[in-house]
């Protein structure tokens, strides 16, 4: 199989590839890229924060005159950075590593597939993710900028806005495209081709997570696509979809026909962005499974419950999606229903993080580079979540709603804790996809200096969201409280430059590595799971021989196996 | 391109019963009726919100009743066209699976062309996706999903009919060498078909009739 892969020419084998692994890297890279492109706009948005109105260094020359002003940046510029800033590390950055990128090269491997059930479809999706990734990305060369809005886009602001609203609506349209061919895929792919013996309960726990993240994608990403055509209807065809009756904007009657309700597009959004939420951090949770189980030595504690926790919470996240509308005005009896169901949803989250906390009881713990950010991952996400209890009950969300606090919640869920995890998975199957090991050394340097700068961000977010500050102001320091807390924030913003340095040693890491003379060996974690019963990297095809299943996912520390670890792939004397 | 095999191509597999293909096609049909579930339910959202008196029955705004009806009867019989286009192969006789394919093609063309007469009166009378009702005394958004969801509907139609034209005139070739890999296929265009055809007898009640 190898050779007549020899005989493809560049393009078919690097760019419209079919092979679920060389689609699996695309994806990685173009993710790595934004996430990196979004860190900018982040760190730009700091600056301002930090020093309102001065002139941004190094690049504020450079930006054109639409977007600073002798170097400070303009207020339509900053709602635009932070509009693209969360629009790009959600969908184009967290969403395309979690599910495309390690989704890709690892499902097949783990169930021992010869590749996705369908290859074309595999690469359509990732064309459509780049499209959709290349228009919003040309949209702030647009005359008024990038769209500035929110990610949220929240209408009518959305609808009265620039162009640039229209290309985010445009790349969203692309970009959900790609996620609803990929989740068909992925759910295809897991339910049919997983190997002889591999029944439901031996796949590994990062499978389960892949599978849910894709039913959640398939069923939750249509009404943002309506919402999306509402909203293109609206800026387009001036329909008045989300255009209530007698709109003033800015003292003068907004020429719309009205009819219509802001609130809509809000429903239609967070149907979409509460299960959006899981979708962010349950590949997270799969990867960081798979990391401690072979790292503490140990099965899982509690794999069966873990599951249903999964499922449970699958179901639950289409249920909460109004408790991010507590503030609308929607009423008692609205508020009072997704209150219950927010804090049945905490439940299922806890038990597998409680899980992955009591796997650890009494292991003989290992603690390489994928180890060190998969522990990292457990308090962070546990800070996430619980700071995440409050506003879930409309009566404290009435004193955090838009404040910095939401910001510091929902990045602690995400940046340290998805993020984190993905730096796992990358550290842990590097070597699968090289054949190379990481450096060690730059990888502990990697993980400290992100840790500690991760935490410097957010925490004092969450010091000035309780004191009140705002989430969207241009410059927090013309109120009392934003300047009282103006320490904090220029905190936050070192913090933010120096963990963009932080990331300096792995990306040094990443490149060198790889043109290391020094191969990893096969099975170099001494892992249970299939993608290790092929060569490193593996063959297109994957598998030389169909591999058989004999046993679970997390055979560790067996008693009486000859080692401590009896992968699935061997049948096991007894 | 290597040949990887990749199983349940063409038989079912003992879990699920189904090929890959049709098992995909049932999870892209559940993604559409939650994409159409939540026009739907926008619709209700606005009209159940609308001040009493301004949301038109179809008839009030002008939607002629019988050329919708029509439209409906031609999207059922091009449903049974397919389904015979379907049972011909599986019954050895490629001939008929033209007639029945070709047949259903055209229907699907005479729906669309139908229904851009009607788009085309509308607009000819100056109502556009952004008129609102004018009998009422406020505006109401019942064009704005008139035109919306039957030109999402419209969409679905026109790709249905690429992907049945592509079958008739370009995938034929596979029925000569793997007759049971093409039945498949055309029965996951038949799915999806059906599926428009359905969200049509939804939709005609809902803005023609109510």
């Amino acid at each position: 199989m190898s050779e007549s892969h020899a005989k493809l020419g560049f393009l078919r084998s690097y760019v419209f590839s079919t092979d679920h692994k060389v689609i699996g890297i695309q994806y990685g890279i173009t993710a790595l890229l934004f996430l990196f492109f979004g860190l900018c706009l982040m760190m730009m948005m700091r600056w301002q924060l930090a020093y309102p109105g001065e002139a941004i260094p190094i690049i504020g020359g450079l930006l054109g005159e639409t977007l600073v002003d002798d170097g400070a940046m303009l207020p339509s510029f900053y709602n635009s950075l932070g509009a693209m800033h969360g629009t790009i590390m959600v969908f184009m950055g967290i969403v395309p590593l979690a599910v495309g990128a390690f989704g890709n090269y690892i499902v097949p491997l783990q169930i021992g597939a010869p590749d996705m059930a369908f290859p074309r479809l595999n690469m359509a999706s990732y064309q459509a993710f780049v499209i959709g990734g290349l228009v919003m990305l040309s949209s702030f060369f647009l005359p008024g900028g990038a769209a500035s809005s929110g990610w949220t886009s929240y209408a009518p602001l959305s609808v009265t806005a620039t162009t640039g609203q229209t290309f985010w609506l445009i790349g969203m349209i692309f970009l959900i495209a790609s996620s609803l061919l990929g989740a068909i895929n992925f759910i295809v792919t897991i339910i049919h081709l997983r190997a002889e013996g591999l029944t439901f309960f031996r796949l590994p726990f990062f499978i389960w997570s892949q599978l849910v993240t894709a039913f959640l994608l398939l069923l939750a990403f249509p009404p943002l696509q309506v919402a999306a055509i509402f909203q293109l209807m609206d800026r387009l065809a001036d329909t008045s979809f989300f255009m209530p009756t007698g709109l003033v904007s800015g003292g003068d009657p907004v020429a719309a026909v009205g009819g219509g309700s802001p609130l809509l597009w809000q429903h239609l959004f967070w149907f979409l962005a509460h299960p959006e939420v899981y979708v962010l951090i349950l590949p997270g949770m799969g990867i960081v499974a798979e990391v401690i189980a072979n790292n503490s030595r140990k099965p899982l504690w509690g794999y069966r419950p873990m599951v249903y926790s999964l499922l449970f919470l699958g179901f639950m996240s289409f249920c909460v999606w109004a408790h991010h509308m507590y503030m609308t005005g929607m009423g008692t009896t609205m508020s009072t229903f997704f209150q219950i169901t927010t804090m049945i949803i905490s439940i299922p989250s806890v038990i597998i993080l409680t899980c992955l906390v009591i796997s650890l009881w009494g292991a003989s713990i290992r603690f390489p580079v994928p180890m060190l950010f998969a522990l990292a991952f457990l308090p962070m996400f546990g800070i996430g979540g619980l700071t995440g209890l409050p506003l879930g009950l409309a009566a404290p969300d009435a004193h955090f709603h838009d404040t910095y606090y939401v910001i510091g919640h929902f990045h602690y869920v995400v940046a340290p804790g998805t993020i984190f995890a993905m730096f796992a998975g990358i550290y842990h199957w590097y070597p699968k996809v090289t054949g190379r090991q990481m450096n060690v050394p730059l990888g502990k340097l990697h993980f400290w200096l992100s840790f500690v700068f991760m935490n410097g961000i957010f925490m004092p977010m969450m010091f000035e969201g309780m004191a009140g500050v705002s989430r969207r102001l241009f410059d927090p320091t013309v109120y009392e409280i934003g300047a009282a807390v103006h320490g904090l924030t220029t905190m936050s913003s070192w913090s933010a430059w120096l963990l963009a340095l932080s990331q300096i040693p792995f990306i040094i890491n990443f490149f060198m590595s790889m043109r290391k003379k020094e191969r990893a060996e096969e099975n170099p974690w001494q892992a249970t799971t299939l993608e290790w019963a092929t060569s490193t990297p593996p063959p297109h095809g994957n598998f030389v021989e169909p591999p058989v299943v004999y046993s679970g996912p997390y055979e560790y520390s067996v008693p009486g196996a000859s080692s401590d670890f009896s992968p699935q792939f061997i049948k096991q004397e007894s | 391109m290597s040949e990887i095999v990749i199983p349940y191509r063409t038989e079912p597999h003992p879990l699920t019963g189904v090929t890959s293909g049709k098992l995909g096609i049932w999870l892209f049909l559940a993604s559409e009726v939650m994409l159409f579930g939540a026009l739907f339910s926008s619709y209700v959202l606005l009209r159940v919100g609308a001040a009493e008196g301004t949301w038109p029955t179809g008839v009030e705004a002008g939607l002629n009743v019988p050329i919708g009806t029509f439209n409906t009867l031609v999207l059922i019989t091009s449903s049974i066209t397919m389904v015979m286009s379907w049972a011909s192969l599986k019954m050895g006789n490629p001939g008929a699976f033209k007639r029945y394919m070709g047949a259903t093609i055209a229907l699907g063309m005479l729906f669309l062309v139908v229904k851009g007469f009607e788009y085309s009166g509308k607009f000819h009378h100056g109502i556009f996706p952004a008129t609102g009702w004018p009998g009422a005394s406020d505006p109401s958004t019942f064009y704005g999903f008139y035109f919306t969801i039957t030109g999402l509907h419209a969409l679905h139609v026109f790709l249905g009919i690429l992907v049945n034209i592509w079958l008739l005139v370009w995938g034929l070739a596979l029925y000569k060498t793997e007759p049971e890999r093409f039945a498949g296929r055309v029965e996951i265009s038949g799915l999806y078909w059906h599926f428009v055809d359905l969200v049509w007898i939804f939709l005609f009640p809902l803005l023609y009739l109510l």
